[in-house]
């Protein structure tokens, strides 16, 4: 009979009823799935699933259940099992229609239906019943000519949601359960079931309509307390009637005082306290039983078993609150709270607004904790108010959508107040306080760089936190995450920021890692871009204005700073790291988007790469590192060709001619080194004295550097060698000059080296 | 279609320029920002300070309130600028955080606003606590419990104190638009768990933060020599210095006390210029003091840690509590804790 646990120990573990406020307070669980705000929140205790002595065990996997249907034999979709989880799903569907269709017809118990059942409780408890099953099952259990009340309150207690519970069956549910003659158990089995799955119920507005008949139910003593706490979650101001206050007056005096009658009598009293005139104590502390929460722990495992990969949006709005323990240092920091509304803007409207009036005001505003979707901010943009904490926008990509478009500085100052503390407190390697672990100081950087990437553009206590944290860095504590920072510095003037920023990460640089030498040049190529990106942004709104030369200036000289600083620490670094590879992808990385900042973002500048990088790529062993630099100069002599018609660089011919030479002298140098050999000629740029080559007894060394015999490249004229003529014992490299053209095409893989060939051809027309 | 001429980042474009637009940042947060880019490192503090005085609105004290501010070990904490924080309010604040925690002591359970608890929360201002006539009001939170027995004569008793001040605070309020109230400096006397509670609904109603204030060994010689200085007709106690020595498994303490006319003599002898004190003087007062020591028990307190201080004007602990002992040095106190909350802040 009463099946399901039930803590009687009144009192002991007992759920506090909520108010019935149409803003229930916000979810504890992060995925929940509907739409609608739960109430209850949904813990799961292993207490408590151990203490069910009915319900069935629920295996993780489905093979459990698969195992039971092949010895059962039904139907022929036995034969698609474990072919993928979409049949699967189709299979349940199928396997579920069936036996509802079995449990429908069935008149005694047998065999065959207590197999039915068992599927129907198989799929329920693992992965529950969409809202049409549960109209369905609803329907079936309550209609079903059985007699087995076993049976019915079995099915009963499968009724667990996945989704939503469609209010139409439930009314449909209830009004049979009216009219039919049913035992008080399935009655009661049922209210227990509307109260612990309420929240899940999609509309409750009819059942509202339905409230004097679920009143009607008081009378019973046997369910009345039940029945008492189903009010009370479905009261509304308009069901506290006179009569019904007297009944329920009534009703106590012949019980006697019971708490679930007072709450809901208070209930009453706090909607309409001048129809319950009787005094109720003054600790109020009414209590109903507790809900069945082993309904509501299958509701959060089949949640959690169901749960679908979260859309990236839905991602950044996340809170990391909800995950960590409440038990928390009350301002410890780095802990985003999740947005509420904030009622200092609306309190003073309403002049003698009382306390429940500001509880329950239906209030023009859109609440920031249903705004969940790009959607709802269109439509109600202009009805949103920011949260009480500016902090909580961070994590909710709708909210920084609109905190994108708006003008008020204030929000800004609210935000950058709290981020200063919060980034002060929770550095590690300051010490201000010990409250946080790296850990959770790593996530909270991530959280802010993923913010100033979606708004494209750094916040300003992130620069500040960044110049003040730097002289005091180790360099590895949450390297990746810091420097992110980095890369979203406002675009500034450079000679302020270099002794903030350079001087205490260049000896870092020096010192540290190679990987620690590559994340930072990375970095500062995002922060060159990043520059670069709001310069022509901002250019582009300028022409339709009015082209401030001055800001310009300031942006060309901010930028060729950088880049020299850069280059700087790149030639340095290059030769503390005797010329890695993988530096110098970095390094050139950089350069890479150096070299096309004139036709990329429209700015009037070419800074050539220094010395220090071009010649070491030049003569690399690494064919990789001198198809980049190939490229790198192809886009340089393409901007510079280009710059040669702009105004402003025409105006500063004299500054720019410096660029020009330094260019040529380096293609000259390429040209020499791939193509015609020349390098150690008189007045190239390798020579050196005849005699004292001739010492290095290196026979033939002025063709030593060509595209056949260049360090990087020599491997591939092997290997051209020995697939061209295979059967050949000797080899000489020279004969493949004779078939450039093929060994040209055949290393196909460093396109760039072509471009050598092109300069090759027109490299007179610099100057 | 006109729409979809429209480039891409347009409304980007029609928001005026607010930080990105470095250049041309003009209104009061830019130039704020500018300043603190300039400011390099953590550690700048002034190299001169004023001695504490007697502060011109101090008439305006109500000896009872201040009275009841003295003698009490207060706990430190910094306070960002309150957003849309309302003197006239302070009614419906209290009754607005009696119902918050209310309802956290219930955990969960929804309350009435009017209902009456067994205890109250007072909100009410301090005039007279402020520096200059910028400087916004001060204000007290009392939380007092009431026992239940007799309505009327029933005994209130104080649970919990705090209080919010701003002390010659221009340098934070320069840069403030008039949505905030920037009261820096917070001082809690009663239970953790309440501040917790308080502390909650003010970062929540009010969007600000609040953080422990440690008061460093180098900002305690400066309070040091600063209460040394002051000039007092009589002293209530001796002027005492605790340095701690870093040792496992417990740290000792050296507890090194002071005649307070003696303290002021050296003090006297060190001062110079009547109206400043430089770090000179402060780093000359606090060495006398050590190699006094020195003399005596060959211990160098110079390798150890300084970590309370506590004269007849007050006493401080690095940990961040202070006990406000004269009155009449009351805002001089309050003056420099206002400077350290602001540097913390800012």
């Amino acid at each position: 009979m009463a099946n399901l646990p039930y803590n009687s120990a009144e009192g002991s573990s007992d759920v506090v009823p909520e108010s019935p406020s149409p803003e229930r307070s916000t979810p504890t669980t992060e995925q929940q799935m509907s739409p609608t705000c739960f109430q209850t929140s949904m813990v799961m205790s292993s207490q408590e699933t151990s203490l069910s002595p009915v319900i069935p065990i629920i295996q993780c996997d489905r093979s459990a259940w698969k195992m039971r249907q092949n010895e059962s034999g039904l139907g022929p979709a036995n034969l698609q099992y474990g072919l993928g989880d979409g049949k699967e799903e189709f299979n349940e569907h199928a396997a579920l229609q069936q036996a509802f269709n079995y449990i429908r017809k069935a008149t005694k118990k047998e065999s065959t239906l207590e197999k039915h059942l068992q599927t129907v409780e198989d799929i329920a408890w693992k992965s529950g019943l969409g809202p049409k099953d549960i109209d369905t099952l609803l329907e079936v259990v309550l209609s079903s000519p059985l007699r087995a009340e076993a049976v019915k309150s079995r099915m009963l207690k499968c009724l667990i949601p996945t989704t939503l519970i469609p209010e139409s069956a439930v009314v449909k549910a209830f009004s049979k359960l009216c009219t039919h003659n049913y035992s008080n158990s399935i009655k009661i089995i049922f209210f227990r079931w509307l109260i612990a799955m309420f929240d899940f119920i999609d509309h409750t507005e009819e059942m509202n309509s339905l409230y004097g008949f679920f009143f009607s139910f008081l009378q019973e003593e046997s369910m009345s307390c039940y029945v008492c706490h189903l009010l009370y979650l479905l009261t509304k101001r308009e069901n506290v009637k006179p009569f019904r206050v007297r009944r329920l007056l009534d009703f106590q005096s012949k019980v006697g005082i019971q708490p679930h009658l007072q709450a809901l009598l208070s209930l009453y009293k706090s909607f309409c306290p001048d129809l319950v005139s009787i005094s109720l104590p003054q600790k109020r502390k009414y209590y109903f039983k507790n809900t069945d929460s082993i309904w509501q722990t299958a509701v959060y495992i089949v949640k959690q078993r169901n749960q679908l990969p979260s859309l990236p949006s839905v991602e950044l709005s996340v809170g990391i609150s909800a995950s960590q323990p409440q038990k928390r240092k009350w301002n410890s920091s780095c802990i985003i709270p999740k947005p509420t509304s904030s009622f200092t803007g609306e309190k003073k409207q309403k002049g003698g607004s009382t306390s429940l009036d500001v509880m329950f005001g239906v209030r023009k505003t859109f609440p920031v904790e249903q705004l969940h979707m790009f959607s709802q901010l269109l439509e109600n943009i202009q009805n949103i108010q920011f949260p009480s904490q500016m902090c909580s926008v961070l994590k909710n990509s709708s909210l920084l959508h609109y905190l994108n478009c708006v003008r008020d500085e204030t929000v800004w100052l609210r935000l950058y107040y709290w981020m200063n503390q919060v980034l002060k407190e929770g550095c590690t390697w300051c010490k201000v306080s010990n409250y946080t672990t790296e850990e959770e100081f790593k996530s909270f950087l991530d959280i802010v760089g993923k913010a100033q990437c979606f708004l494209q553009e750094g916040f300003p206590s992130s620069e500040v936190f960044l110049y003040r944290s730097l002289p005091l860095w180790d360099g590895t504590s949450c390297r990746s995450e810091y420097l992110q920072l980095l890369s979203w510095l406002p675009l500034g003037n450079f000679s302020e920021i270099r002794p903030l920023l350079c001087d205490s990460l260049a000896p870092l640089f020096f010192t540290s890692s190679i990987f620690h030498k590559c994340s930072v040049l990375y970095s500062l190529k995002q922060l060159l871009q990043n520059w670069l990106l709001r310069y022509a942004m901002r250019a582009n709104v300028k022409t339709m204005m009015s082209t401030s030369s001055h800001t310009t200036l300031n942006v060309v000289n901010s930028v060729s700073e950088l880049i020299s600083f850069v280059g700087w620490l790149s030639t340095n670094a290059l030769r503390l790291e005797e010329h890695s590879s993988f530096l110098f992808h970095f390094v050139l990385d950089f350069f890479e988007t150096v070299s096309d900042m004139y036709l990329n973002y429209n700015l009037p500048l070419v800074v050539i790469f220094p010395c220090g990088v071009f010649y070491p790529a030049l003569l690399t062993f690494d064919s990789i590192t001198l198809n980049h630099l190939c490229y790198i100069m192809y886009r340089y002599r393409v901007n510079l060709t280009a710059a040669k018609e702009n105004d402003v660089i025409r105006q500063e011919r004299q500054k720019f001619n410096k660029t020009y030479q330094k260019f040529n002298e380096y293609v000259t140098a390429l040209v020499d080194c791939l193509w015609t050999s020349t390098a150690f000629e008189k007045d190239h740029f390798l020579y050196i004295d005849p005699e004292i080559m001739k010492k290095t007894k290196i026979k033939d060394y002025k063709k030593s550097l060509n595209l056949t015999n260049h360090p990087a490249l020599l491997v591939y004229s092997i290997y051209f060698l020995l697939q061209g003529w295979p059967g050949e014992k000797e080899l000489a490299l020279g004969t493949i000059q004779e078939h450039l053209e093929d060994l040209v095409t055949y290393r196909e893989s460093l396109s760039h080296l072509d471009f050598a060939q092109d300069i090759l051809h027109d490299s007179d027309k610099h100057l | 279609m006109d729409s979809l001429d429209v480039p891409e980042f347009t409304p980007k474009h029609r928001v005026p320029p607010r930080l990105r637009d470095y250049f041309t940042g003009a209104s009061p947060f830019h130039r704020h920002l500018e300043s603190v880019r300039k400011q390099t490192s953590f550690g700048q503090t002034p190299f001169r300070r004023k001695i504490p005085e007697c502060s011109p609105l101090q008439e305006n004290f109500d000896p009872q309130r201040i009275a009841f501010l003295l003698h009490k070990q207060w706990t430190l904490y910094t306070l960002t600028p309150m957003y849309k924080f309302s003197y006239t309010n302070l009614k419906e604040y209290s009754s607005l955080l009696k119902s918050f925690i209310a309802a956290e002591k219930q955990k969960g359970l929804a309350v009435e606003m009017e209902e009456d608890f067994n205890f109250k929360v007072i909100f009410s201002t301090l005039s007279g606590v402020k520096g200059t006539q910028r400087d916004p009001a001060a204000f007290l939170v009392q939380i007092i419990s009431k026992s239940q027995l007799s309505s009327k004569n029933a005994e209130e008793k104080v649970v919990w104190t705090g209080w919010f001040c701003c002390v010659y605070g221009d340098s934070l309020l320069e840069n403030v638009p008039d949505d905030f109230t920037c009261l820096p400096l917070f001082l809690a006397n009663g239970a953790e768990s309440n501040t917790a509670l308080i502390g909650t609904w003010f970062q929540q109603t009010f969007d600000c933060r609040f953080t422990r204030l440690t008061i460093s060994a180098f900002n305690l010689s400066w309070m040091a020599a600063m209460w040394t200085a002051c000039n007092l007709e009589h002293y209530v106690a001796a002027t005492e210095l605790l340095w701690s020595v870093p040792c496992s498994p417990q740290s000792l303490d050296i507890s090194y006390a002071i005649h307070p006319e003696d303290a002021k003599a050296l003090w006297d002898s060190v001062h110079q210029a009547p109206e400043e004190i430089t770090q000179e003087e402060v780093d000359l007062f606090i060495d006398c003091l050590c190699s006094h020591f020195h003399r005596h028990f060959k211990i160098n307190l110079a390798a150890t840690r300084l970590v309370c201080v506590s004269t007849s004007v007050a006493s401080a602990h690095t940990d961040g509590k202070i006990k406000i002992l004269c009155s009449k040095y009351l805002i001089g106190v309050l003056a420099f804790l206002t400077e350290l909350a602001i540097f913390q802040i800012e």
